[in-house]
C-alpha cells in the first residue's frame, strides 16, 4: 500500500510539474519539444490500446490520425465549423473508421503480422485516396487560416499548445488507468495472452477488438484535429506518414507495452536519445545511425520496455501488500 | 441438459467425428474415453462452440446451440477446458482466474472474491500470485478447471485434466471433480486414466475412429469386446476371452 501511495504522490508531483512548466521553462524551443514529446506519448498511447494491452499490432495507426486531421479542416474550411466542435467530428469518423477496419479485419480472423499488414495497406490506401479526390485538396493539401482562439484550438504561443497537448495526454493516461482496473482491460490482455482461452471463458473477443480499435481511432482522430491547428497544413504524406506509425509504435515498445506510462516514458526517450545524437554528432546520417543502434539496444536487452525494468520490484512488493 | 446429435466433422478426408449421438442428464458425471486419435477433442471443441460440424446438432437445455461462438455458449452455461493448456501466461493465478470470473460481473472485487473462492476450492490458494508460465503442469491443469469453474457453469467439458499427473495429483482432482459435482455441476469428461474414469462415472461412453463403438457403465465397458478390441488392436478381444476359458 505504501508503495501504490509513493506512485500515485508522484504522479501528482509530475502532474504539477507539467502544469508549471511553462512558468519556468523560457525557451519557446524547449516548450515546444515539450508538446511535441506528449503529442507523440498521447499517439503512442492510442496504439497501445489496441498493441500493447489488446495484442493487436497495427502498422498503419496513422490512417486514424489523418482522417481526423482531414476531418476537422474539410469542416473548418467548407462549412466554417470551428475545430472546438470538428476535434468531436474527428474523433467521430477515427472511431467509425476504427469500427470499419477492426470488423473486415478481425471477423475474417486476421491475426498478428496479417493485421499489422491490413492496417498498413489501409493506411496507404487512404493516402492515395487523400490524394485524388477532390474535397481534401488533392496533392495539393489543405491550408488553415490563421486565427487564434479557443474556438479554434489555435494558440498564439507555444504555451496554449503546451496546454492542449498536456489535456490529450492526461486523457489517454487516464484510459490506460482505466483499462488496468476494468473488466474490458482485462480482457483485453486476455485476448493477448490467448484469444481461444478468452473466448472459452466468455470472453466476446471480437467485440472487444473492435472497441479497443475504435478507441484507438478515435483517440488518433482528435490528434490530427491537434496537428492541424498547430501547423495550419496538411497533406495525404504528412496525414498518412508510415513514419508516424511506426513512431507511435516505436515510443511504446520502447516504454514499456500494456503499460500506462510506457508511451510517455518511451516518447521522453526517444526525442532525448534524438536530440543529443543530432546535437554531438555533427557527420550527416550518423546521427540516425546511432539513434538506430540505441533503439536496437533497448529492444533486445528490454523486452518489457523500459518499465519492464523498474515492474518487477514493484509487482512483487505489491503482491505482499494485496 | 445435453443432447448432441448425429454429429459428424470432416477435415478434409479424413472424418473425425462420425454420426456421434449422446446426452447428459443434470447432475451426471459422464466420461468419454477412446484411444489418441479417436476424435474425443474435436468432438469437445464442435460442442463447445470452436468448430462448425458439417452435420449434426448441439443441444443444450433445449435449445440448439450449434452454431453459436464459444463466449454466448459460455454465457449459456457450459465451459471447456483445454487438453492442452492454454493459460494467460504473463498474468497470475489470481488474474488468470478472474477472467472466468468476469463472465459474470463486470466489478472486479466481486471478481476479485469469486476467483479466491473458486482458487480455494481447486487448492491454489498458495499459488494466487505465481504467474502463469511458472506453474507446474499438474497447477496448469489445475488452473484449467479453476478459471472454467470460475465463470459458474451448469456444465463443465473438462478435457484431459489428469493427464501428466502423478497418482498422489490424480486423486486430488478427482476429490476436487466430486466436490464440484456436489456442488450442482453435471461434469463431462475426456480422459484416459481408467482407475478416475471408473471411480467418477456415472456413465461412459467410448468412441473410436470417430465412431461411438460403447456406452454404459464404466464397468460394463470395460468388459465390452468392442473396446478392448478398439483399445488393444484386432483380435485382441478374441485372444483374452479364449484366454479366460483354459
Ligand atoms: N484442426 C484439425 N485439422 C485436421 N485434422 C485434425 C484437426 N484436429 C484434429 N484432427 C485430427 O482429427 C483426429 C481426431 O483428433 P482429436 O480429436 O484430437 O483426438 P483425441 O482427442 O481423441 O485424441 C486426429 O486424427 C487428428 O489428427
Ligand atoms: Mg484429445
Amino acid at each position: 500500500m505504501k508503495l501504490r501511495l509513493q506512485i500515485s504522490f508522484l504522479i501528482a508531483l509530475s502532474l504539477l510539474a507539467a502544469l508549471l512548466a511553462p512558468f519556468g521553462i523560457s525557451s519557446k524551443f524547449q516548450l515546444d519539444v515539450l508538446t511535441l514529446i506528449f503529442f507523440t506519448a498521447y499517439l503512442g498511447q492510442s496504439w497501445n490500446i489496441l498493441g500493447g494491452y489488446a495484442g493487436q499490432f497495427s502498422f498503419g495507426g496513422v490512417m486514424f490520425f489523418g482522417t481526423g486531421a482531414y476531418t476537422s479542416s474539410i469542416l473548418l474550411n467548407t462549412f466554417g465549423l470551428p475545430p472546438i466542435f470538428g476535434i468531436f467530428a474527428a474523433i467521430f469518423m477515427g472511431a467509425l473508421l476504427g469500427l470499419l477496419v477492426g470488423y473486415l479485419s478481425f471477423r475474417s480472423g486476421l491475426r498478428g503480422s496479417y493485421f499489422a499488414l491490413i492496417t498498413l495497406a489501409f493506411a496507404e490506401l487512404l493516402r492515395v485516396l487523400a490524394n485524388s479526390v477532390e474535397f481534401t485538396g488533392g496533392g495539393v493539401g489543405l491550408f488553415l487560416t490563421y486565427a487564434p482562439g479557443f474556438y479554434n484550438l489555435q494558440f498564439n504561443s507555444p504555451t496554449g499548445f503546451y496546454y492542449f497537448s498536456l489535456i490529450l495526454l492526461v486523457i489517454s493516461l487516464v484510459i490506460a488507468m482505466w483499462l488496468e482496473r476494468s473488466r474490458f482491460g482485462a480482457q483485453l490482455v486476455a485476448i493477448r495472452e490467448n484469444e481461444d482461452a478468452a473466448e472459452a471463458l466468455g470472453v466476446d473477443t471480437l467485440k472487444c477488438k473492435i472497441y479497443a480499435i475504435m478507441i484507438m481511432g478515435g483517440m488518433g482522430g482528435a490528434a490530427g484535429t491537434f496537428y492541424a491547428q498547430k501547423y495550419l497544413y496538411i497533406d495525404p504524406p504528412i496525414s498518412y506518414s508510415i513514419a508516424l506509425s511506426v513512431e507511435m509504435l516505436l515510443v511504446t515498445i520502447v516504454g514499456g507495452m500494456g503499460t500506462v506510462f510506457g508511451p510517455l516514458i518511451g516518447s521522453f526517450v526517444l526525442h532525448a536519445v534524438n536530440e543529443i545524437a543530432r546535437h554531438f554528432i555533427s557527420t550527416p546520417g550518423l546521427s540516425l545511425i546511432v539513434y538506430g543502434f540505441i533503439l536496437i539496444v533497448i529492444i533486445s536487452y528490454l523486452p518489457n520496455g523500459l518499465v519492464g525494468l523498474f515492474r518487477k520490484t514493484r509487482k512483487s512488493t505489491e503482491d505482499k501488500d494485496a | 441438459m445435453l443432447e448432441v446429435k448425429s454429429l459428424t466433422k470432416r477435415f478434409g478426408g479424413l472424418i473425425a467425428v462420425s454420426e456421434v449421438d449422446l446426452d447428459v442428464a443434470k447432475g451426471e458425471i459422464v466420461s468419454l474415453i477412446g484411444p489418441n486419435g479417436a476424435g474425443k477433442t474435436t468432438l469437445f471443441a464442435i460442442i463447445a462452440g470452436f468448430l462448425k460440424p458439417n452435420e449434426g446438432e448441439v443441444i443444450l437445455n433445449n435449445t440448439s446451440i450449434t452454431n453459436l461462438k464459444p463466449h454466448k455458449i459460455c454465457k449459456q452455461g457450459m465451459v471447456r477446458t483445454f487438453q492442452i493448456t492454454q493459460p494467460f501466461a504473463t498474468l497470475n493465478t489470481l488474474e488468470n482466474i478472474m477472467i472466468g470470473a468476469y463472465a459474470n460481473t463486470s466489478n472486479k472485487s466481486l471478481a476479485k472474491s469469486n476467483a479466491e473462492r473458486v482458487a480455494e476450492i481447486v487448492g491454489m490458494t498458495s499459488l494466487l500470485y505465481q504467474t502463469a508460465d511458472g506453474l507446474t503442469v499438474a497447477a496448469r491443469k489445475r488452473l484449467e478447471l479453476a478459471r472454467a469453474l470460475a465463470t459458474d457453469p451448469q456444465l463443465l467439458l473438462l478435457d484431459e485434466v489428469m493427464a501428466g499427473l502423478n497418482p498422489t495429483e490424480i486423486d486430488e482432482i478427482v476429490d476436487v471433480i466430486k466436490g464440484i459435482r456436489d456442488t450442482g455441476v453435471t461434469i463431462f469428461l475426456i480422459e484416459h486414466v481408467m482407475k478416475a474414469v471408473v471411480n467418477l462415472s456415472d456413465r461412459t461412453y467410448v468412441l473410436n475412429d470417430g465412431k461411438l463403438i460403447a456406452h454404459g457403465t464404466p464397468n460394463s465397458i470395460a468388459s465390452d469386446p468392442a473396446v478392448i478390441e478398439a483399445y488393444l488392436g484386432h483380435g485382441a478381444a478374441e485372444t483374452m476371452a479364449r484366454g479366460h476359458k483354459t
